[in-house]
């Protein structure tokens, strides 16, 4: 069992999706806290991901590269707002230049990953949603900017077949 | 790197167009396409300029198109292009889906090695 609910709201961009494992949530917390673990399930079987800096602390980074067919390189990184090993973890995500840097007017999305113990398994809740550099600035700049971590980006996720 | 028909550019235009609540209100109101841009201005608490900024943002996108009847530019949106969203949110749920099925294999495999 895996994918048990799936709900997308087009007014505000935001794709939740909830997923139970049969495994104890220690483990689940593992495919994300090990970056070896990380890229073996990123990217899709088309482009593998290749985890370089893997600093799971609030303020910390990710970055990744994944690895086309034809050999083409897309980075990306994450940006750490918060973290709570084994239970959340809320990051925003972007893309990068091919020198790793943060790509300028490119919009970032938010994500937010909750796991709570589950009928023996690990219940995981991912949220994620879209928005722009810009548009995180004003809120940022209006103090709003708590709630919209809770929102995140994903944009690298349309790179799936 | 598509999405459906879309580029990379297109899907930033898209979703920078969108993640405004002016501009998907003017979406709204402009389906008819019989608005002009000085009409949907009488709309908002803004300036005229500020108005004609959304929908040449909304233009940049492909959400709307502009047609010029007399002294006036109508806008209009483009049904189509506005569809262009659920696509992108579809193919994120295709993503998640795909990666929580390797995240499930990831799993399982552990679990026979140790």
């Amino acid at each position: 069992m895996s994918v048990t609910d799936v709900d997308k709201d087009f007014d505000n961009l935001t794709l939740t999706l909830v997923a139970e494992f049969d495994a104890p949530i220690e483990r689940v917390w593992q495919l994300w806290a090990d970056p070896r673990k990380l890229e073996r399930w990123w990217g899709p079987p088309s482009h593998p991901a290749t985890v370089e800096k893997h600093d799971l602390t609030p303020g910390g980074e990710v970055t990744y590269f994944m690895t086309g067919p034809a050999g083409e390189r897309s980075r990306g990184w994450w940006r750490i707002a918060s973290v709570d090993p084994p239970r959340s973890l809320e990051f925003t995500d972007g893309f990068a230049d091919q020198d790793g840097a943060p790509l300028a007017g490119v919009p970032t999305t938010a994500v937010r990953v909750a796991l709570t113990e589950h009928d023996g398994g690990t219940r995981m809740v991912v949220r994620s949603i879209f928005g722009s550099r810009e548009h995180m600035e004003r809120l940022d700049s209006m103090g709003a900017m708590e709630v919209f971590q809770q929102t995140v980006g994903q944009m690298d996720a349309l790179l799936a077949d | 790197m598509v999405v459906g028909e879309l580029t990379d550019e297109a899907v930033d235009h898209l979703f920078h167009a969108l993640a405004d609540a002016t501009r998907r209100d003017i979406l709204r109101r402009s389906v008819g396409g019989e608005l002009s841009v000085s009409r949907l201005a009488e709309a908002y608490p803004v300036s005229f300029a500020a108005v004609q900024k959304h929908v040449a943002v909304l233009e940049r996108a492909g959400l709307v198109t502009k047609e010029r009847r007399g002294r006036e530019q109508l806008v209009r949106t483009d049904p189509e292009a506005v569809g262009g969203v659920r696509p992108a949110l579809d193919q994120l749920e295709i993503a998640w889906r795909g990666r929580v099925d390797r995240m499930s294999d990831l799993l399982a495999t552990g679990a026979q090695d140790g």
